[in-house]
């Protein structure tokens, strides 16, 4: 009865590969855009945040977009997703409104991972990539979201 | 968007096209599930109180099951229009179809920062035409 589809190509994998390398650039764009307009910027805490935030994005976005390649698709430049980004958010200026995004963009990502991980462990397709190289490099990712849900919690409740 | 989720939406436009009752078969179709499935799922929902099923009649939504559905609907349309504005994917309709049991709405949410989605959305859904209505115009500019 399941609707709930295994990933089922090589295709379909780098499609969801591509969503995922665009939801790290959403949030590379916003915690860069947020550290250079935000008031509380001065924040050292904050800043040190949104700085490694922008650093985990791009490396993770590297490390999606190798597997990329080997499963010979494109990617869509960060410099396309970053105008998006900057014409389509209002950015909020406020701190809480800089934490909550920067919680929900962590949130997101790491649900994205650990339903995609789970959709390629459901799958028997034998992939162009190493599937045990592919589940890892996935795992790290996610772990690293978790982290930093864990780390955007911590500042937020520091400041209650 | 799990699987009731999937299965609400489908009714929901099937009960659009029909302005009426939607049959198990139908619904089967749309999903490309056997009716046997289909039925089964039905037979959950409406224990759930998200539709009332007669028999030889069909399937009616109740307001929570329509209140899902037309949610449902809405992270399909985000999905979509985010393959087809942002990635350039010109069979976005097919892959819509198979990326939506692994899209989570709170990942749709997200994507949807990203595209050009109308206040109107998911009204102007094309449920004949599996799209957005108003993607239409842009899809034959394209042409």
């Amino acid at each position: 009865m399941s609707l709930q589809r295994p990933v089922g190509s090589d295709h379909q994998l780098a499609r969801l590969l591509q969503i995922g390398v665009v939801l790290e650039e959403v949030v590379e764009a916003r915690a860069d855009q947020h550290a250079q307009l935000t008031d509380e910027v001065t924040d050292p805490e904050l800043r040190d945040m949104l700085d490694e935030a922008v650093e985990e994005s791009a490396e993770h976005r590297d490390r999606l977009e190798s597997l990329i390649d080997e499963l010979d698709a494109e990617t869509v430049p960060f410099e396309e997703i970053q105008t998006l980004v900057a014409a389509q958010y209002e950015t909020d200026r406020d701190t809480d409104g800089v934490l909550y995004d920067q919680l929900a963009n962590e949130e997101t990502a790491y649900k994205f991972y650990d339903d995609l991980i789970g959709a390629i462990r459901a799958s028997d397709v034998e992939f162009g990539v190493d599937r045990d190289r592919l589940i890892e490099t996935l795992s790290e990712i996610r772990e690293e979201e978790a982290d930093g849900v864990e780390d955007v919690t911590r500042l937020m409740e520091d400041r209650e | 968007m799990n699987t009731a989720d999937q299965y609400l939406k489908a009714i929901y436009l099937v009960q659009e096209q029909e302005d009426g009752p939607a049959s198990t078969g139908d619904v089967a179709d749309m999903l490309e599930v056997s009716p046997a499935s289909a039925n089964e799922m039905i037979g959950k929902l409406e224990e759930e109180e998200l539709l009332n099923h007669e028999k030889y009649k069909g399937v009616d939504l109740t307001d929570e099951g329509i209140r899902r559905a037309r949610e449902a609907l809405q992270n399909y349309c985000i999905i979509e229009r985010f393959l087809l504005e942002v990635l350039e994917v010109e069979e976005f309709r097919e892959e819509a179809k198979q990326l939506e049991g692994v899209i989570d709405e709170t990942v749709a949410e997200r994507l949807d920062t990203i595209i050009d989605r109308e206040p109107q959305c998911p009204d102007c859904f094309d449920a004949e035409g599996d799209v957005c209505g108003l993607l239409e115009p842009e899809l034959e500019a394209s042409d």
